[in-house]
């Protein structure tokens, strides 16, 4: 029978099925850090049990770490106690910990890739919903709750019911200053927060096909944000290019092996899915958000829809508004900012920065914008230095800080003001989301860097 | 962790007829640096509950003593974005033990199943009949009937079904979990592995 590229992972991990219930679905990588964890290691110790396999599992801190003087004690007590509990776990249970300070530390899902962890065909979880990054590489990865944390450090498993099968097809020519951040707020805002709801996404055409690992990491790290529980891209040549010498990647004879194995996986050309949708390449400008879910998202040259131009309800889709201190029928272009940060799971990596670099070079950071630069590990903050593009940075006048999540959920110091708008390359824009009383805009790195230079929303084709 | 069983549930209900409520709302990050399951009730909504210096909202459910219950009746796609279980744990902690919407998230649904807060799906006329009902009486009662899949209003004898899994149903209604299950097949689960590439 023919099958998808998501069946053929998925069968390939099903331990058993229950009937009128749940697949015992096996994971092969677990990553966890320090909020999602420490209780399923409670439970662990309240049931008396081990770890099943702790080779399978990688720590990392990355939610709650400073992003300044890392050298120094974590100043909030409640964060040091979080940090201290997943080392202290790690070390009990027989688990790699990347804590803070460790040179390969950083943001979960991009030290995850960055040492061949993520490899095509497997299945891996974390208690964090931008798992689903790890898809780029062919992998089926989501985001899962603490109790499913805790299954999976006793048994390796978790019990899911398989989810229906979307692709997501977008062909043609991406213009001028498009990249993958637009693409995926433009399918979002297509599809809404919930239209991915129930499925698992696989992203096809020959944008995807084109893209670097990079683009694609950013494209199915927002899966979620359309309800998908997770989105995957069939892996190729320019996966296995990324991955090759990797720390934790198959070597020599097993590396042969897996490459050949690999090459299986792709969606058989008359396999069947329970929706399909197709966008034009060509249709997709530089993209912003104006509201308080990222399916709330526009092309920067538009105004902001009227309540009656939108799906749901006129209640919600005012107060968003209210929220956000913008009106109906806006210009987004020239809309005052304060902050801008670059940086998170979404756009923490080198390409993120190299993309930054390109529209500040030569120019200089707004006086009324303060702009958070933040690497997504400390790999990319050494590539950053290597490359050069540091010094093209602080010659705009920004400061480069620390790797961590940061100000994407504002869990350590890094929290903008009430009021205050932000530029943000991370995945959301809900309320409170970067701080009490923030309001973001989701946007890419180019666009977040048109904004830090001019001090305002600026479309960022102008600028090159 | 031991969570209450659920079988019938008569109760009042809160509405919150807002929609794509994110589990960011639910709980704010800032609140999620405890290393133990305790308290995480009275941050439930917190920027929604709570001005900046602590006071409470008065304008919001929570804090309007005219509704209470252990029923929360929210708005279309409840509890999209973050994983964080915390999320569903301040919705039981809170004392809710089901949460009624047109339509849930994925993970956030999963999360309370997990830890016995009864998701229960609906259609959308019927979500609008129980937000009328509510408002028309603040202490009408709800039935969920989980043995049965219903879920009734009780004083009109409005009465939708629900879907939930065999395996799933099971488990709340003795209170059972998933690691229960998985760690009694262990074997198989070990030599499953075994067969792996990797």
């Amino acid at each position: 029978m023919s099958k998808t590229l998501f069946d053929k992972v998925w069968d390939s991990h099903v331990v058993r099925k229950i009937e009128d219930g749940p697949d015992v679905f096996f994971i092969d990588r677990h990553f966890i850090h320090e909020v999602t964890s420490p209780v399923a290691f409670l439970g662990l110790k309240e049931r008396g049990v081990k770890v099943l396999y702790p080779e399978r599992t990688f720590a990392t801190a990355d939610h709650n770490t400073p992003t300044i003087n890392q050298h120094l004690p974590v100043q909030d007590a409640l964060s040091a106690n979080q940090l201290k509990a997943l080392e202290d776990n790690a070390t009990e249970y027989g688990i790699s910990h990347w804590g803070l300070g460790h040179q390969k530390n950083g943001i979960v899902h991009v030290v995850g890739p960055e040492n061949g962890i993520t490899l095509p065909g497997a299945t891996i979880v974390c208690g964090d919903s931008h798992t689903s990054t790890h898809g780029a590489f062919g992998a089926i990865a989501f985001g899962i709750g603490t109790s499913e944390v805790e299954m999976v450090l006793s048994t390796q498993c978790i019990m899911q019911p398989k989810p229906k099968k979307m692709r997501i097809n977008v062909n043609g020519q991406l213009s001028k200053g498009v990249g993958p951040k637009d693409v995926a707020l433009y399918i979002i805002a297509q599809l809404t927060t919930s239209g991915g709801t129930g499925y698992f996404v696989e992203y096809a055409g020959d944008v995807f096909e084109n893209m670097t690992m990079e683009g694609r990491m950013t494209v199915c790290n927002l899966s979620i944000e359309m309800g998908a529980r997770g989105g995957m891209i069939a892996p190729d040549q320019t996966t296995f290019d990324f991955l090759e010498g990797r720390l934790y990647a198959p070597k020599g004879e097993a590396w042969t092996k897996a490459v050949e194995y690999w090459k299986t996986l792709k969606t058989d050309p008359d396999a069947v899915f329970d929706a399909e949708l197709n966008i034009n390449a060509a249709d997709i400008e530089p993209m912003i958000t104006y509201g308080t879910n990222p399916g709330m998202g526009i092309g920067i040259s538009k105004h902001i829809p009227s309540a009656d131009q939108v799906e749901g309800g006129e209640e919600t889709y005012k107060k968003s508004l209210a929220y956000m201190g913008f009106h109906e029928d806006d210009v987004m272009i020239g809309k005052p900012i304060d902050y801008v940060f670059l940086g998170s799971c979404t756009n923490g990596r080198i390409e993120d920065f190299r993309a930054f670099a390109e529209i500040v070079k030569g120019r200089k950071k707004a006086d009324n914008v303060t702009a958070w630069l933040v690497p997504g590990s400390h790999v990319v903050e050494a590539q950053i230095k290597e490359e050069g593009i540091l010094d093209i940075l602080t010659e705009a006048g920004f400061v480069l800080r620390q790797p961590g999540c940061s100000a994407c959920l504002a869990m350590n110091d890094d929290k903008v003001p009430a009021g205050k708008y932000a530029v943000s390359t991370s995945n959301r824009n809900f309320e409170g989301r970067q701080g009490p009383g923030s309001r973001t805009l989701l946007a890419s790195p180019i666009m977040a860097a048109a904004a830090a230079v001019t001090g305002k929303l600026t479309d960022p084709r102008e600028l090159f | 962790m031991a969570y209450d069983k659920f079988n019938i549930l008569t109760s009042s209900a809160v509405p919150l007829p807002i929609e794509n409520v994110d589990t960011d709302q639910i709980i704010p990050a800032r609140f999620l640096k405890a290393t133990k399951r305790e308290g995480f009730g009275d941050n439930l909504f917190r920027d929604w509950r709570y001005n900046g210096d602590d006071t409470p909202k008065a304008d919001f459910v929570l804090n309007n003593p005219t509704y209470s219950g252990k029923i929360l009746v929210g708005g279309k796609n409840f509890g999209s974005g973050s994983s964080r279980e915390h999320a569903a744990w301040a919705v039981y902690d809170y004392g809710f033990r089901a949460v009624v919407s047109s339509f849930f998230a994925d993970i956030f649904k999963g999360n309370c199943l997990n830890i016995g807060v009864l998701p229960v799906q609906v259609s959308p006329e019927f979500a609008e009949t129980i937000f009328k009902a509510i408002e028309a009486d603040p202490k009408t009662e709800l039935e969920i009937n989980l043995p049965n899949q219903t879920i009734t209003l009780l004083a009109t004898g409005q009465q939708e079904s629900f879907a939930i899994n065999g395996y799933k149903k099971n488990n709340m209604i003795n209170g059972f979990d998933d690691i229960d299950y998985l760690q009694n097949i262990k074997g198989d689960i070990q030599a499953f592995a075994d067969k792996l590439p990797y």
